[in-house]
């Protein structure tokens, strides 16, 4: 394989994967917005 | 100005007993990457990324994810979280003359809901055939002509194929099914047990596929830069298109199942892992076929890039059926090509019914039960009557071409005109995202939508040239007016008489929360924003 196509796979993986790893981590760190405006209570869920 | 919905008090929403929930953010996660990840990541992404660059489409590809596709993504999780409605009813919220852009996806979903089905029955039967491998003989002869018994003029034919017709059925029943349990019983426990699967699935093979002898000569074809095609338009249209059109955008899909998350719930992290998982895929899909093409290319003494056939539907149909006859164990490696096809498939198709069973359940009060059959009644009766004959294959090509090409390029025009344009929702969406969410759009994120519209715009425009002067694939004339513009004037009209009809109950004053004034803004949509805003510091 030459350098340049493995760099470019390399690179594509670091930032494709790597992208989807940090946003996944970062979501499971702050899954939720903890300063929230008062309200929003849910509709209740159907029983049907 | 029209007068539009603010911020009415609360219990007046159209049927929020009847709005259903997603169990929890993984549920939503899991289900809306099932929605994007489809077909077009296995067959599509890897062809496109070869024919435009190379390992340099990557580059084009990636910006184009940042700054279309996610931007994108937040704004109709953003319409869907917001106005709590399927496609029809949040645009009808965003301004009150903007329901027919809802419909105008849906009906974009009704369409590629009679093809997209076909594929999946097809790649159920070839499931099915790869324990006998009946197809290694004479892969195309027997895909076109034993198969599909693909007739030779390109008309309508009335001859139903049996062997196409019984596995479509089948994938219609199992889809009214699965929509008829609802969303948390139905599509949300299709997509926890179905999209690990697929990983799962597609992993052995991506595995399997590059400990093949040749393997690393298909990855340096992918891979090999062209560094020259930066500079090329077409290249960095074809990026924007690939991925526009693999993030289910565009056509009410994202907006009806954000519109089922809870209102306290985090709206942009999850949409980040949604666009990154959906792009992860594509880029082991890319991996496992042109690696299964460099066994090909070094099996048939070629190089790589004389192999034909590395696309669409003769990839999958043809291509991987000749590898799939040459290769040790083929049988086992065809059947999780083909398991693979119909789970990433049937998770795509859920989705895309189920926007279209919401507007109904929306706009007429019917339960997820009757919508699920009716909608899915009348969608297997035309797909069957249409895709199972011998003119199949031609009339899906055609329908597929201009309800994407155009008609989603269209629907996303019209969602940004209606929303940011003549809604003037802009900074309402966006304090909307930063109020709920973790990771805040910024303030410039609607002015990339504003650009990205115009690029969409251009996009529309030159395909629509381009298939009004030169036609499509040979086909003849009539054949395109009739099956290309139809459809499109089908879409059309959906669009412009389904706001006729009358909703089943008041949804013109729906209880927005956040409310406008908890986001700094004016009680009155269009009036002048001076007010600074600071999520969690300064809301009342």
């Amino acid at each position: 394989m030459t350098g340049s196509a493995l760099v470019l796979m390399i690179a594509s993986m670091a930032l494709i994967w790597g992208g989807l790893a940090a946003s996944a981590v970062g979501l499971a760190r702050r899954p939720e917005n903890s300063h929230m405006p008062p309200g929003g209570e849910d509709d209740p869920t159907p029983t049907d | 100005m029209a007068q539009q919905p603010t911020s009415a008090p609360a219990g007046d929403s159209a049927s929020p007993q009847k709005r259903e929930h997603w169990s929890g953010q993984t549920a939503f996660i899991l289900a809306a990457i099932g929605s994007a990840v489809g077909l077009g990541n296995i067959w599509r992404f890897p062809g496109e990324a070869y024919e435009n660059g190379g390992g340099a489409f990557m580059v084009p590809y990636l910006i184009a994810l940042l700054t279309a596709g996610i931007p994108i993504l937040f704004l109709e999780n953003a319409i869907g979280h917001r106005f709590r409605g399927s496609a029809p009813l949040a645009m009808r919220r965003v301004h009150r003359n903007a329901e027919g852009v809802g419909w105008f996806h849906v009906a974009i979903c009704f369409v590629i809901g009679l093809y997209y089905t076909a594929v999946i029955a097809w790649s159920l039967s070839y499931f099915w055939f790869s324990f006998g491998l009946d197809y290694a003989d004479d892969p195309a002869g027997f895909f076109f002509n034993d198969y599909l018994q693909l007739g030779s003029d390109v008309t309508l034919s009335a001859q139903i194929v049996p062997s196409v017709a019984l596995p479509l059925i089948l994938v219609w029943a199992l889809t009214i099914g699965i929509l008829a349990l609802g969303i948390h019983k139905g599509v949300e426990r299709l997509n926890v047990v179905g999209i690990p699967l697929l990983v799962v699935t597609f992993g052995i093979l991506a595995f399997r596929a590059l400990s093949l002898p040749g393997a690393s000569d298909g990855i340096e074809a992918l891979f090999t830069p062209d560094f020259s095609v930066l500079t090329d338009p077409e290249v960095w249209i074809a990026a924007y298109g690939q991925v526009f059109f693999s993030l289910s955008l565009a056509y009410g899909v994202m907006i009806t199942y954000a519109s089922y998350r809870r209102r306290r719930s985090n709206v942009t992290g999850p949409a980040l892992v949604v666009a990154f998982g959906n792009s992860s895929f594509s880029l082991l899909a890319g991996l496992a076929v042109f690696a299964t093409l460099g066994f090909l290319a070094q099996t048939q003494g070629v190089g790589v890039d004389e192999l034909e056939n590395i696309t669409g539907v003769s990839l999958s149909f043809v291509t991987f059926p000749a590898v799939i006859a040459q290769m040790p164990g083929g049988q086992f490696f065809g059947a999780l090509f083909f398991a693979s096809l119909v789970l990433a498939g049937l998770t795509s198709l859920i989705s895309v019914i189920q926007t279209i069973s919401a507007a109904f359940q929306d706009k007429f009060g019917w339960n997820p039960r009757i919508a699920a059959v009716a909608v899915g009644l009348v969608s297997a009766v035309l797909s069957v009557l249409g895709f199972s004959t011998a003119s199949g294959l031609y009339l899906l090509d055609t329908v597929d071409q201009w309800s994407n090409q155009l008609g989603i390029v269209a629907g996303a025009v019209g969602m940004i005109a209606a929303a940011l344009w003549f809604g003037r929702r802009g900074h309402e969406l966006e304090r909307h995202l930063a109020a709920v969410s973790t990771i805040r759009p910024g303030r410039y994120w609607p002015v990339l939508i504003n650009v990205i519209a115009l690029l969409l715009i251009y996009m529309f425009v030159s395909k629509a040239v381009s298939l009004a002067i030169d036609g499509y694939g040979g086909y003849p004339t009539w054949y395109v007016v009739v099956f290309g513009w139809g459809t499109i004037l089908f879409i059309g009209a959906a669009g412009v008489l389904m706001p006729w009809l009358r909703w089943h109950k008041d949804i013109a004053h729906p209880t927005l929360w956040p409310s406008r004034e908890q986001l700094g803004l004016p009680a009155e949509v269009g009036a002048k924003v001076t007010e600074q805003y600071r999520p969690g510091k300064d809301t009342p």
